[in-house]
C-alpha cells in the first residue's frame, strides 16, 4: 500500500492535535494537582484547587474528547479518508 | 433486538424508542412499589421485589438477545450506535466500588480521595486520543487479537491473555462480592446465597447472547444506576438549600460551612472544641496504655503477659468481693476482658497493636478541602510528609488513568460500534455518562459531611436521628457510635463511619421513603452486575478465542468456537463465585492493583503498536514482560498481603506500582525493538491501515472482521 503525501499530511495533523490535547490533559491533571495547595488559596466556587480536581478538570476531559471527535471527523472528510455512509 | 435488516438510522431510532419506553416503565415500576410501601407492605418484601424484578429484567433482555453468530457473540454485530455504546461502557466501567464506595472514600479522605475521581475519568482522554479509534479500525474481537496481529507470533498474544485474565479475575471477584453484600443486606438472604442469585442473573445474560446481550443489558443497567444515584442526592440538596443542583450547592453553600465547623471543632477554646478534646484525650490515654503494654511485652515476654493476667484476675476478684456490690455492668465488662485476654505473646501483640491504633481517632479533623494534609512534629517533617502525600496523589492518578486505558473489558467495547467515526463519538458519550456520576460523588460527600457536622454532632444520644441508629444496628463496620466521654452528647470523634455508608444512607438522611433505598440497592446491583458481565466475557473470550481458536485449533467450526467460549464463561463464573463465597478480604485489597498491572502490561504495547512502526515482536515481548514483572515485583515487596514489607521505592504506595511498571514497559519495548530487525512490510502496512479510517476512498465502510 502506497501512502500519498496527503495521507502523510493527515497523519501529521492528527499527531499534532493529539499532542496539543494531551498537553491540555496533562496541565489539567498533573500541573493543577501539583499546585493544588497554592490554588486552594484562590476562591472560585469554593477553594480553586479542590474545585478543579472535583469538577473543573472533569469538564475539561469531556471537552477534550468532544473536540477531538469533531475535529477528526472533519479532518477525515477533508483528506478523503472517511468511511462510507452507514445507511 | 431488531433482527430484521435495518438501516443504521432506523436501528438507532428503534433503540431510542425501546429505551425511552423502558426508562418510563422503570419509573412507573418505582412509583408502584412506592404505593405498595404506603399501603404497608414490609420493607423486606420491597427489597425482594426490587432484587428479583431487576434481575428478571436483565435476564429477559439477555434471553431476547440470544445468538449463535460469532460476530454478534463477540462484538454485538458491530452496530451499536455511539450513544448506546457510551451508556453500555458507562455501566461496564462503573463498578460496585464506584457506585457505593466512592462518595464514602471522598467523605473520609477529602481532597486526597479525588485521585480516584480524576484517575477514573481522565483515563478516557488516553482511550480517545491514543487507542479506541485505532483499535476499532483494526476491528477484530479481543485485545490480545491486536497484540497477536501487530507483533506476530503466539507469544505477545499469550502474554496479553495472561495479563487480561489476571486483571479481570481480581476485579470480577470484587464485583461478585458487591452483589453478595447488596443482596444480603436488602433481602436478608445469606451472603453465599446472594452471590449465586446474582451470578444467575449475570449468566443468563452473557451466556446466551455474549457481547450482544451484555451490551443491551448494560444500557438498561446504566439507566437504573444513574437514576438511583441522582434522585437521593438531588433530594438531599433540595432539603438543605432548596436548590436541586447538588454539584453547585455543595461547593458554594455547604463547603464554607463545613470549613467553619472544622475550625470550631478543632479549637479547644470553643465549647464544642473542648468536648471534642475530652474525647480525644480518652483515646490518647487508651493508646498510651496499649503502648506501655506492648513495650512491657517486648522486654518481659511471656512473664509480663502472665503478670498482666494476674493483675486482671485480682481486679475481677476484688470487684466480686466488693462491699457494697459492684455495678453488674462493670462486673460484666471486667469478666469479659479477662475471658478475652490474649493466650500467648503473638496474640497479645496483635490485640494490643490494634488497641494502640485507636490513637488515630485522637487526631484533629483534617480539613475537607485541604490538599495533601499531613502531620509532622517539626516543620521539616510536615513538609516532607506533605511532599510524600502529593507524590502519591499524582502517582495514583497516573496509574488509574493509564490503567483505564489498558483494561481489556473497556477497550473491547470500542470494537462494537459501526465505524471509526462512531467510536470517537462513542468515547465522548462514555465519558459524559461516567462524568454524570463522578462529578456528583464529591458533592454528595460534602452534603453528607455537612449533615453529620451540623445535625448529628451536638445532638443527644437519647434522641439520635433514625438513620444513625438504624445503620448502627445493622452493621458496626458501616456506622459505629458510642458515648466515649459519657456526656450524653455526640462528638465527632465518637463517630466511626464506613465507606459504603454514605451512598446507602443518603435516602434516609434526605428523609426519603424506603422505596428509594430499594432503588439505590437496585442501582448498586446494576453497577456490580454490569461490570461483572463485561469482565467475565473478557476472560472467557481471551481463553476461548485467543487461546483455543487462534492458538490451538484454528480450524474449529463456528459452533464449536461458541460452545467453547460459553463453556469457559460458565466455568470462570462458577470459579469466581466460589472464590467470592470464601469472602477473601485479602484479594479485595488487591483490586486497586489491577489497574497498575493492566497499565504496565498493556499500555506500552498497545500505544507503540499504533504510534511507532518500528516496534516489533521482541520489543513487545520484552516490554510486556518487563512492565508486568517490575509491577508485580514491587507489589510483592510492598503489599502487606505478601508479608515481605520491604522499604518503598521513593515512598510510592503499592497501589501505584504502575509508576515503575509503565516506564519499565516502555523501556523494554524500545530496547527490544531497536536491538532487533524492523517488523515486516505486511505489519507496517497493517499499522498504516489502522491509522486511517479508510484508505480506499469514501466507499468502504471500516473493516468488519472475520
Amino acid at each position: 500500500m502506497k501512502l500519498t503525501e496527503r495521507h502523510k499530511q493527515y497523519w501529521s495533523i492528527n499527531l499534532r492535535i493529539t499532542a496539543v490535547l494531551l498537553a491540555i490533559w496533562f496541565v489539567a491533571t498533573f500541573v493543577m494537582g501539583w499546585y493544588a495547595r497554592e490554588l486552594n488559596e484562590i476562591s472560585f466556587i469554593g477553594p480553586l484547587g479542590f474545585y478543579m480536581s472535583a469538577q473543573g478538570s472533569l469538564v475539561i476531559y469531556v471537552a477534550i474528547i468532544w473536540y477531538y471527535a469533531h475535529y477528526m471527523n472533519d479532518l477525515d472528510k477533508e483528506y478523503d479518508v472517511h468511511e462510507g455512509n452507514l445507511d | 433486538m431488531g433482527a430484521a435488516p435495518q438501516t443504521h438510522s432506523q436501528f438507532y431510532d428503534s433503540l431510542k424508542r425501546y429505551y425511552t419506553f423502558y426508562a418510563g416503565g422503570f419509573v412507573a415500576f418505582v412509583v408502584v412499589v412506592g404505593v405498595l410501601e404506603q399501603m404497608g407492605v414490609p420493607n423486606k418484601i420491597l427489597g425482594y421485589i426490587f432484587l428479583f424484578a431487576t434481575i428478571m429484567l436483565y435476564a429477559g433482555i439477555g434471553f431476547m438477545s440470544k445468538t449463535t453468530d460469532v460476530g454478534e457473540y463477540y462484538v454485538a454485530g458491530r452496530r451499536v450506535p455511539a450513544l448506546f455504546n457510551g451508556m453500555a461502557t458507562g455501566a461496564d466501567w462503573m463498578s460496585a466500588a464506584s457506585f457505593i464506595g466512592l462518595a464514602g472514600t471522598l467523605y473520609l479522605s477529602g481532597f486526597d480521595g479525588l485521585a480516584f475521581v480524576l484517575g477514573w475519568t481522565g483515563g478516557y482522554c488516553l482511550v480517545a486520543l491514543l487507542l479506541a479509534p485505532y483499535l476499532r479500525k483494526f476491528g477484530q474481537f479481543t485485545i490480545p487479537d491486536f497484540l497477536g496481529a501487530r507483533y506476530g507470533g503466539h507469544l505477545p498474544r499469550f502474554i496479553g491473555v495472561v495479563a487480561a485474565v489476571i486483571c479481570s479475575f481480581t476485579y470480577v471477584i470484587a464485583q461478585i462480592y458487591g452483589v453478595g453484600i447488596i443482596t444480603s443486606r436488602f433481602t436478608g438472604l445469606e451472603f453465599q446465597v446472594g452471590v449465586f442469585v446474582g451470578l444467575a442473573g449475570i449468566l443468563v445474560c452473557s451466556f446466551l447472547g455474549g457481547m450482544k446481550a451484555v451490551t443491551w443489558t448494560q444500557v438498561a443497567q446504566y439507566i437504573i444506576l444513574i437514576l438511583a444515584y441522582m434522585i437521593p442526592v438531588v433530594w438531599l440538596s433540595v432539603k438543605h438549600t432548596g436548590i436541586p443542583i447538588p454539584q453547585i450547592v455543595a461547593y458554594t453553600q455547604a463547603l464554607p460551612k463545613i470549613t467553619a465547623l472544622e475550625k470550631e471543632l478543632n479549637d479547644k477554646t470553643t465549647p464544642k472544641g473542648a468536648k471534642e478534646e475530652s474525647v480525644r484525650a480518652i483515646f490518647r490515654e487508651r493508646a498510651a496504655a496499649a503502648d506501655a503494654k506492648l513495650k512491657g511485652l517486648e522486654s518481659g515476654g511471656a512473664a509480663f503477659l502472665a503478670a498482666e493476667k494476674q493483675k486482671l484476675l485480682k481486679k475481677v476478684n476484688a470487684l466480686r468481693d466488693a462491699e457494697p456490690p459492684t455495678d453488674p455492668r462493670e462486673m460484666y465488662s471486667a469478666e469479659k476482658a479477662l475471658k478475652a485476654f490474649p493466650a500467648d505473646v503473638t496474640a497479645a501483640k496483635k490485640v494490643w497493636t490494634a488497641e494502640k491504633a485507636v490513637g488515630a481517632r485522637a487526631a484533629p479533623i483534617r480539613a475537607h478541602a485541604e490538599a495533601f494534609a499531613a502531620t509532622g512534629d517539626t516543620p521539616e517533617e510536615l513538609e516532607k510528609n506533605r511532599r510524600i502525600a502529593k507524590k502519591n496523589f499524582l502517582a495514583l492518578i497516573m496509574c488509574l488513568m493509564v490503567g483505564t486505558a489498558a483494561l481489556p473489558h473497556i477497550l473491547m467495547r470500542y470494537y462494537t460500534t459501526p465505524s471509526v467515526h462512531e467510536t470517537r463519538v462513542s468515547v465522548f458519550w462514555s465519558l459524559f455518562f461516567i462524568f454524570l456520576l463522578y462529578f456528583t460523588a464529591p458533592a454528595l460527600a460534602i452534603l453528607a459531611k455537612y449533615e453529620v457536622y451540623s445535625s448529628l454532632v451536638g445532638s443527644s444520644f437519647a434522641s439520635l436521628p433514625a438513620w444513625v441508629s438504624n445503620w448502627a444496628a445493622v452493621d458496626k463496620t458501616l456506622m459505629s457510635i458510642a458515648d466515649v466521654n459519657k456526656d450524653g452528647i455526640v462528638q465527632l470523634a465518637e463517630i466511626v463511619i464506613g465507606n459504603d455508608l454514605i451512598v446507602l444512607a443518603t435516602p434516609e438522611i434526605a428523609g426519603l421513603p424506603y422505596v428509594i433505598s430499594g432503588l439505590v440497592a437496585a442501582g448498586g446491583l446494576a453497577a456490580a452486575l454490569s461490570t461483572a458481565d463485561g469482565l467475565l466475557l473478557t476472560i472467557a473470550n481471551a481463553v476461548g478465542h485467543d487461546v483455543y481458536y487462534m492458538m490451538i485449533d484454528p480450524n474449529a467450526s463456528t459452533m464449536r468456537r461458541l460452545a467453547v467460549s460459553k463453556g469457559l464463561l460458565l466455568l470462570v463464573a462458577l470459579l469466581a463465585a466460589y472464590v467470592t463465597s470464601l469472602k477473601p478480604g485479602d484479594i479485595l485489597s488487591l483490586v486497586g492493583a489491577a489497574f497498575s498491572l493492566g497499565a504496565s502490561a498493556f499500555f506500552p504495547a498497545l500505544v507503540a503498536g499504533v504510534f511507532w512502526k518500528r516496534a516489533n515482536y521482541f520489543g513487545a515481548v520484552l516490554g510486556m514482560l518487563l512492565g508486568m514483572g517490575v509491577c508485580s515485583y514491587y507489589m510483592y515487596l510492598t503489599y502487606p498481603f505478601f508479608g515481605v514489607n520491604a522499604p518503598k521505592w521513593w515512598d510510592i504506595d503499592p497501589i501505584s506500582a504502575g509508576t515503575f511498571g509503565v516506564p519499565a514497559g516502555f523501556l523494554g519495548m524500545i530496547i527490544g525493538s531497536l536491538l532487533t530487525r524492523a517488523p515486516s512490510k505486511e505489519i507496517q502496512d497493517l499499522v498504516d491501515n489502522v491509522r486511517y479510517p479508510s484508505l480506499g476512498g469514501a466507499n468502504s465502510v471500516g473493516s468488519s472482521g472475520r
